[in-house]
């Protein structure tokens, strides 16, 4: 799973798509998932990076990160 | 290492100089108590969903809209609107305060009665009345309001062969403004059935015409229209001292204050649009005044008040079965409660506050109940901090009808609870189980077994 090339991130959860000019505001947990993302990890590398950092089951996690998924692609900022 | 708290990742798309249609984020703030009962607690105890019902929101609602009205007018009288909650520890509230009641069917004729209100004190509206509920009103010297002439010919017939004198009121329709007209019930004014109606009261001789009752639509927003109702109703009352020698001794206005629901579509919230109950006070009042009544002959304003009476104090607690995406992309959120219970989300568009601590991110959703059925959408459209699986939610100002237009399908009723001035919470109605809803089914014999 790839971010879009030119899409800008901000540790603040903000996010920039240059192409279309939509802007997203993220919480904390997306914001820190953009940003692993961004910096080339695995998806499951990714996840179990959260796992460790914080209070949440795997279960729970990967329910949430599929929706996370789902949410980038709605927002048009995956590459495909 | 302590780990962190965890937040399910959402992200929200921002848009620029577009206001929210739903308000800002600081509108939503936890509700984690009602009138000092925890939320959490209650839904420990008596399950999820539940409805609570404050007493002490119910009295003060009440009281202070008995006076606004008895500050303006000296001979003012509420009666609970039964069908609004007949609930009969509601309706003890209300009757405590000095309510009359206000029944539109033989059932809640006699709820009332069970209740312990005097016969007199009951108005008996409705198109519906048997002979016999008609005979039990005279009887206890009720106060009936005709509803058609079929009506008022039935009880120029009972009248025969009973020795108490009915007193009786008849409904009047008329045009105050505001369309539709709810011409279907009562006697026209305009075109002179109302008239008519009074003539053949008082020339029958049997009956005791004590006054006019109207209910001219339910949420109004304009208090103009109680203001022309009152002159139509103080006009057929001078006719009916004039011509037909009878003084009217009540003007009965109905029901219809709007409560502070926002309704489906509307773009502000009501609590920017929907008049203060002083400004029906001052349309209504000031009218009865400036009508010509002499002052020992001012009629008692009635008033069957319903949902501005109760819509406030009443409270759904919920639960989060599940969140889902829907095909186009949209969050759908699947409360434990739907239309089946909260049949006003039909017309409202109800406040929903989180019952517990939430960060300020938030989610546009759709809310839904748990029937199987597409028409069981709660919010079609609502900004909510994030919720989770087994969260609970507090829906606002339920009071009013859903406590007697819930419908038993696919679900039961749940328990309804009231806490008292003291803090004490009752369970006033008990949640529905199996037994109940098959108590009033039969087995034909030859149904009663098979072999898959
Ligand atoms: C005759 C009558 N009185 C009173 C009411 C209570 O109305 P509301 O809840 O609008 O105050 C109604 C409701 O429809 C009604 O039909």
């Amino acid at each position: 799973m790839h971010l879009k090339k030119n899409i800008a991130t901000s540790e603040s959860g903000f996010i920039f798509n240059p192409a279309t000019g939509d802007s997203f505001s993220a919480n904390p947990l997306a914001a820190e998932m953009l940003l692993l993302l961004k910096q080339g990890l695995s998806v499951s590398e990714i996840k179990k990076n959260i796992l460790e950092k914080y209070d949440v089951e795997l279960s729970q996690l990967e329910k949430d990160w599929d929706d996370f998924a789902a949410q980038l692609k709605e927002a048009n900022l995956l590459d495909h | 290492m302590q780990k962190l708290k965890y937040e399910r990742p959402v992200i929200q798309k921002m848009n620029a100089g577009l206001m929210n249609k739903f308000g800002t984020r600081t509108e939503y703030e936890p509700v984690k108590q009602i009138d000092g009962v925890s939320v959490k607690s209650l839904i420990e105890k008596y399950g999820s969903p539940l409805f609570v019902l404050s007493e002490r929101t119910i009295r003060r609602t009440y009281q202070d809209t008995v006076r606004a009205f008895k500050t303006r007018y000296p001979k003012v009288q509420f009666a609970w609107s039964y069908k609004t909650n007949y609930i009969n520890a509601v309706c003890n509230v209300f009757h405590q305060e000095g309510s009359w009641a206000e029944v539109v069917s033989g059932f809640e004729y006699n709820k009332a009665i069970g209740n312990g209100v005097p016969g007199k004190k009951i108005i008996f509206n409705g198109p519906e009345k048997t002979n016999e509920e008609l005979i039990t009103a005279i009887n206890n010297d009720s106060l009936i309001h005709i509803d058609h002439f079929d009506e008022l010919y039935q009880i120029i017939e009972l009248c025969d062969s009973l020795t108490k004198k009915p007193r009786v009121a008849i409904r009047v329709n008329m045009d105050t403004g505001v369309y539709p007209i709810w011409d279907r019930f009562g006697f026209n004014y305009e075109n002179g059935s109302a008239y008519n109606a009074l003539t053949k009261i008082v020339a029958s001789g049997k009956m005791i015409l004590v006054g006019f009752h109207c209910h001219i639509g339910t949420y109004m927003l304009s208090s103009d229209a109680y203001a022309i109702a009152v002159r139509k109703l103080s006009d057929l009352a001078w006719k009916c001292k004039s011509e037909l020698n009878t003084t009217i001794q009540y003007l009965d206005l109905g029901g219809g204050f709007p409560s502070a629901n926002t309704l489906k579509g509307s773009y502000l919230p009501a609590s920017d649009t929907n008049p203060h109950i002083d400004e029906f006070a001052e349309s209504i009042t000031q009218a009865i005044l400036q009508a010509g009544f002499k002052t020992d002959e001012l009629p008692l304003l009635i008033l069957e008040t319903g949902r501005a009476l109760i819509d406030d104090a009443g409270f759904l607690l919920g639960s989060v079965l599940a969140n889902k995406r829907l095909s186009d992309g949209r969050r759908a959120t699947i409360m434990d409660f739907g239309v089946n219970i909260l049949f006003t989300s039909f017309w409202y568009e109800h406040k929903i506050s989180p019952a517990q601590d939430f960060t300020h991110h938030t989610e546009d959703m759709v809310l839904y109940g748990p029937l199987c059925m597409n028409i069981d959408v709660v919010r079609d459209s609502v900004n909510l901090p994030l919720l989770n699986r087994g969260d609970h939610v507090v829906v606002h100002r339920v009071g009013a009808y859903n406590m007697t237009q819930w419908m038993q399908f696919i679900q039961m009723r749940p328990n309804v609870v009231m806490i008292d001035e003291k803090g004490n919470t009752h369970l006033i109605r008990e949640a529905e189980s199996l037994k109940y809803i098959e108590q009033l089914e039969k087995m034909p014999e030859h149904l009663s077994s098979f072999n898959i």
